[in-house]
């Protein structure tokens, strides 16, 4: 055995993880005891919150705020699944169509990470905005009385509708989509997709019997990556929605912010926290996959 | 893998049947391709157009507060960026915030991947799951559990907690991606170097840290990007002070200045120059050590046949 391999194998290694687990132990996980211990007192910023182990806060929170949690899983399962089917064909045509210019096709759909995530979100403000091009493109073509008889829009107008939020979460969150797909895709061994064929699959039956399953840690990965921030987001909900598309996350974060009201929006966020946890494992199960990283 | 028993299954069943394979017609095959990839350059306009929209923009000369409709071609907000009261402020603060806890989650981490993928140690998993997690927690949830430590330690919130978070939500990417580069090389090198009689501060310091620098480089370089774009968590722990992001937000209801759009599309601009850079750099570096490793095997086969 030489001397590295020795060294390496006896020098132990929790001097090197020391500091970065105590960062994350104090300013990760200390605070979500200090979460929950919040979300079970009571009381106002003038007087104090005392800790007086009331449960019922959650049911309270939960019951006050239901409309705005089931709008959050609508909305983020939709901009999921939206973002999934944009997503699916661009990452096979990069990984399977994009030759020497897969770095470049990769660059450009990581670009809308290069500018800050209030811009490129008041971009879509400027896109979808009453008198642009878009908004009377679809006035004039009828779209916007289908979707508004469908409850997608309102009012013949784009911004401030469900639909300009969903649009924008799925934006701002296409690339953690499509880069664990392009992964998952590209390392798919061509030659199994040539056996297929000879062995007289069609195209459609190849994809289905190989491709498609050989993708599903992409999947897996990919509907997470992008469902996960999706729910907690709140910032689409602020700039492209309006009072009747508040998201579960715009009230914890007014909770916090502006009323004060720190009981009650940490049982929020701590019931956030769980049912995300919960879905994870159930997810994880149904897919079959319990390799998370 | 399940999946591929899968597959010789499903192929050994076709080929049970035995059709013969129909020829489609070449005209709907072709229509069929090309349909997959008119359908990416959609999706390609999707994710550009707001970007050249940002751009755009940031050469608008609106007549109201609002800039949200084309007016007027103008250089103006170009050469005066920093002409909104607040916007240096704000893009100062944000900018020292990035460098510094870069530099710090980037050391944490670099330590921390070292850790991960050179010793068998007893906590392994749980390691990888601690870091794990902060990356699967929705940033409103982080934001607003550091902000209930911070108040019920009666913690004032301003630089230092910002501080404090930025470096939190760091960590688990600089060792993910720094991990990834010490997983790749050859650890050959440092016993060679070891063996010339290298103590193993020289190795890691003339062999380790060269070899995983382009991950360490690519890890804080993630870090700066998150940093300065982080809008939840910093919202929920800033107090008083005003970051980049927290300035736009501030300026979304009662107008957003050209001056958001110019600064934008200069990060937007300095972040893709940078990645040429860094794609010409490795291309160069690849084609470099190809030519010296080649040199150095026909030296080798000289040496040999002598």
């Amino acid at each position: 055995m030489s001397r590295v391999t020795r060294l390496f194998r006896s020098a132990p290694a929790y001097p090197l993880l020391l500091p970065g687990m105590v960062w994350l132990a104090i300013f990760f996980f200390v605070p979500m005891y200090y979460l929950l211990d919040m979300s079970l007192r009571t009381g106002n910023l003038l007087d104090g919150f005392n800790q007086v182990y009331r449960f019922a806060n959650y049911g309270d929170a939960i019951r006050e705020n239901k409309e705005q949690f089931i709008r959050s899983i609508i909305y983020a399962a939709s901009a999921t699944a939206l973002a999934f089917c944009i997503s699916y064909p661009l990452a096979y045509v990069i990984a399977f169509r994009g030759g020497r210019y897969k770095n470049f096709l990769l660059m450009l759909v990581i670009a809308p990470f290069f500018t800050n995530y209030l811009i490129r979100t008041l971009a879509w403000e400027t896109i979808l905005a009453d008198h642009g091009i878009v908004t009377s493109t679809f006035r004039s073509l009828g779209i916007l009385t289908a979707t508004d008889k469908l409850g997608f829009t309102s009012g013949q107008r784009l911004l401030a509708t469900p639909l300009a939020v969903v649009t924008g979460i799925t934006y701002n969150y296409l690339p953690f989509m499509t880069l664990p797909l392009y992964v998952s895709l590209e390392k798919i061994d061509k030659r199994l997709l040539e056996a297929a064929l000879d062995l007289y699959a069609n195209r459609p039956r190849a994809f289905m019997r190989v491709t498609l399953p050989l993708s599903l840690p992409g999947i897996f990965a990919g509907t997470l990556l992008t469902f996960i921030p999706a729910i907690g987001d709140y910032i689409n909900a602020y700039l492209l929605g309006s009072t009747q598309t508040t998201m579960i996350g715009n009230v914890i974060q007014s909770k916090f912010l502006t009323f004060n009201d720190y009981p009650s929006a940490a049982a929020l966020s701590f019931t956030l926290m769980a049912g995300i946890m919960v879905f994870v494992i159930i997810y994880a199960r149904i897919l079959g996959t319990e390799d998370l990283a | 893998m399940a999946a591929g028993t899968e597959v010789t299954q499903a192929t050994g069943a076709q080929q049970d049947t035995a059709q013969p394979r129909k020829a489609p017609s070449r005209f709907w095959a072709r229509v069929r391709y090309q349909l997959l990839n008119v359908f990416a350059g959609l999706a390609f306009l999707y994710l550009l157009v707001p970007i050249a929209v940002v751009i755009l923009f940031s050469f608008n000369d609106p007549p109201g507060r609002f800039n949200f409709t084309w007016h007027k071609f103008s250089t103006a907000a170009w050469q005066h960026p920093f002409a909104t009261p607040g916007i240096q402020d704000a893009v100062v603060l944000s900018l020292k915030i990035a460098f510094l806890s870069t530099i710090i989650a980037t050391i944490l981490g670099t330590l921390m991947a070292l850790a991960l993928a050179r010793y068998s140690f007893r906590g392994r998993s749980v390691t990888n799951f601690v870091i794990f997690l902060p990356m699967a927690t929705p940033e409103i949830v982080m934001g607003s559990s550091l902000l209930t430590l911070f108040i019920s330690i009666s913690f004032n919130r301003g630089f230092t907690t910002i501080l404090i978070a930025h470096i939190m939500f760091n960590i688990s990417y600089v060792v993910v991606t720094v991990k990834a580069r010490i997983y790749g090389f050859d650890r050959r090198m440092e016993e060679a170097a070891m063996d010339l009689y290298a103590n193993e501060f020289t190795t890691f310091r003339k062999i380790t840290l060269p070899l995983i620098m382009p991950g360490v480089l690519a890890a804080a370089m993630l870090a700066f990007a998150l940093s300065i774009d982080d809008f939840v968590i910093t919202q929920f722990n800033a107090g008083p002070d005003i970051t980049f992001p927290l300035f736009i937000y501030g300026a979304a209801r009662t107008g957003v200045p050209v001056q958001v759009n110019v600064i934008g599309s200069m990060i937007f601009l300095i972040a893709i120059g940078l990645m040429a850079v860094n794609i010409l750099y490795q291309n160069y570096r690849g084609k470099r050590d190809a030519i010296a490793i080649s040199g150095a095997v026909r030296k080798a086969q000289l040496a040999e046949a002598t």
